[in-house]
């Protein structure tokens, strides 16, 4: 695990432009051609891939297609999706759905996984091979992970109700942690914990092995209380990696759909409904593509900003 | 009292044995728990049929190897009389299936979809790499106007709804019948894992000195033979890191598969919830499918430990 990481690792090169001098500016032509050939498969490809069909998405926006009723000549009706949209209360509640989904697994994997990493920072013997076992959960399928969880989720034959039966005294029979309204909203947090604390974990890692060992001694000398080392020290230190972690898994979990879909796939009701499975319904069950486009854009809009904020903590995070 | 002091502190650096023992015994327990659900698929796969849906749950079980065959075949349930006329099983699944009064009737669609979750993974991760290093490589070593913006742009087409990018594609793979095909598909995951790519490659890019380019150029060689025959071979780990972390994408997608294949084209994730028996999930069969597809996986989170952190957060915390 030492190897890992190295404090004084190689962070950020893009500055190192400016040596090649003399050799770069006889052949800079070349160079030049040479960059755009290497660049432009790229960009040509997230153009077709990503960009039209998101131009084309934003024009039926203003229509109101639907592909279940596709011999209809498509209607322009102006900002009226937009405004169901932002007029309908059942939408507000689904996003409202998703926030708190958001909030409790963020706030979750924050604790659990800079606990761990903490604990683990102690490098006990053999704390490479269990860190491996830890992170193994974040690296499967969240679509296997969701379905394989609704057999120990089972009331019957789970053994998930069976555990807890067995420390409590409940019957393992007399509730469902997917079927019931009061326990299906904490299921899908409790599933995603286990999925992405470790992915909190292995970027506290990160920053707590950048923490160089002198100002633990310098604390030392100065007789600091390990309680005081950990709020004046440690945690500033590893903060920005903190904040990365937490505006990851902020926008991943906003987009939410493959775990939660075979979980509880909503339900019930639609308590665990959020809001990228409302819109799956709408475009692909209910055939509202303009309705749905919009709905799109909309959540777009949302991620484009969070992502904004993302990539300038990434940089913050590269300069130290 | 200064040396009073020194001499019972401990440097966080080093922690003392009970500290270490402490922390050893919550992260082994927590590593337990979390592995188990993992451990009980593994179990389940092994379980007949009325194992598996016993209560209470059993840990202590005959294993069989049912829930394998039940999820390479198709099978249909006879009568003990028609099964009795029949001439005798000859091999050993014939066998397993005629204890439930069933024949097998074929093979089942698993294998079809194991080949597609292959296919589109590898073509995907192919053409991502490629597309990937090449873009990585100019973005490291030349001054392209607007580079940042360029960087960003290629992260932001990774960070949108999976489901709202599916509208338009399924529109416009209609119009160009690119839906449930290869082709669709590894272009799709091309799309989504050459962001992931470029980011990580340039990273690895950028830590090979430039001083070596330098020289072979010197030495005459042109940027393409510089390309090849000095950064490529330093680049190897690099690009066989960014390749799995592309691979274990394509692999484990589900939203794009479940909206935009169906049946020729889809690969595994969509389809290992349907695998059912008589009467609802068939979970020894759906375990199965489950172990199997989990397999690489657990072996490439070993193999990628050292550039897991790397991998997982776009390049932008490296060891």
């Amino acid at each position: 695990m030492t190897a890992l990481i190295h404090p004084d690792a190689p962070v950020d090169r893009i500055g190192a432009q400016a040596s090649l001098g003399a050799i770069r500016r006889v052949r800079s032509l070349s160079d030049r051609g040479i960059a755009w050939l290497f660049v432009t498969p790229t960009i040509a490809l997230l153009l077709a891939i990503n960009i039209f069909p998101l131009i084309w998405m934003i024009r039926l926006s203003f229509t109101s297609l639907n592909l279940s009723m596709s011999y209809l000549p498509l209607r322009f009706v102006g900002l009226d999706n937009y405004a169901d949209i932002l007029s309908d209360d059942d939408l507000w509640i689904r996003l409202q759905t998703t926030a708190q989904f958001v909030i409790a697994t963020v706030a979750l994997e924050v604790l659990v996984g800079f606990g761990l990493a903490l604990l683990i920072n102690r490098q006990f013997r053999s704390h490479s091979f269990w860190t491996t076992i830890i992170l193994l959960p974040m690296m499967l399928s969240p679509a296997v992970v969701g379905n394989f969880w609704t057999l120990l989720f089972q009331p019957q034959i789970g053994p998930f109700n069976y555990v807890v039966g067995l420390f409590t005294g409940i019957a393992p029979s007399s509730f469902s942690m997917t079927g019931e309204v009061a326990l299906a909203p904490w299921t899908i947090v409790l599933v995603d914990t286990w999925m992405w604390a470790p992915y909190v974990m292995l970027i506290c890692l990160a920053g707590l092995r950048s923490i160089p060992d002198y100002i633990y001694e310098a604390a030392e000398v100065d007789r600091a209380s390990p309680w005081r080392q950990f709020w004046s020290i440690t945690l500033p230190m590893v903060m920005p990696f903190l904040m990365l972690a937490v505006l990851f898994r902020a926008i991943e979990n906003f987009k939410m759909f493959d775990m939660v879909n075979l979980l509880t796939s909503g339900g019930p009701g639609s308590t665990t409904e959020l809001i990228s499975i409302t819109l799956k319904r709408a475009a692909f069950e209910k055939w509202r593509t303009g309705y749905s486009s919009a709905l799109a854009i909309i959540l777009f809009v949302t991620v484009f900003g969070a992502a904004n904020i993302y990539v300038k903590a990434l940089n913050r995070v590269k300069q130290r | 009292m200064t040396a009073v002091a020194r001499s019972t502190a401990h440097s966080i650096v080093e922690a003392s044995p009970r500290v270490k023992a402490f922390a050893a015994v919550i992260v082994i327990f927590y590593a337990l728990v979390a592995i188990t659900p993992l451990l009980w698929i593994v179990a389940t796969a092994f379980k007949s049929q009325s194992d598996a849906i016993a209560y209470p749950p059993k840990v202590i079980f005959q294993p069989t190897l049912e829930g394998y065959v039940n999820l390479f075949t198709v099978r249909t349930r006879q009568t003990p009389d028609f099964i009795a006329h029949l001439p005798p099983a000859t091999t050993w699944y014939d066998k397993l299936v005629r204890k439930h009064d069933m024949v097998v009737a074929g093979p089942s669609k698993v294998v079809p979809r194991f080949i597609n979750s292959l296919v589109i993974g590898f073509g995907s991760t192919f053409l991502a790499v490629l597309l990937g290093a090449l873009a990585a490589y100019a973005f490291s070593r030349f001054r392209i106007p607007l580079a940042d913006d360029l960087l960003f742009f290629i992260l932001s087409t990774r960070m949108m709804p999976p489901v709202a990018v599916a509208i338009p594609i399924y529109l416009m793979y209609r119009q160009l019948n690119l839906t449930d095909t290869w082709t669709g598909m590894i272009l799709l995951y091309t799309a989504v894992n050459v962001s992931l790519a470029v980011w990580l490659l340039k990273g690895f890019i950028d830590e090979i000195p430039r001083e070596y380019e330098e020289a072979a150029l010197v030495d005459g060689y042109t940027r393409l033979q510089a390309l090849r025959k000095v950064v490529l071979p330093q680049a190897v780990t690099g690009i066989a890191a960014t390749a799995i972390f592309c691979l274990i994408f394509s692999w484990n997608e589900y939203a794009f598969a479940v909206l935009l294949t169906s049946g020729d084209a889809q690969t595994m994730p969509p389809f290992i919830p349907f695998i059912i028996g008589e009467g609802g999930q068939d979970w020894p069969a759906v375990a199965a499918a489950t172990t199997l597809f989990v397999i690489p996986i657990v072996l490439f989170t070993i193999l990628l430990r050292k550039h897991l952190l790397r991998g997982i957060t776009f390049g932008a915390v490296r060891k």
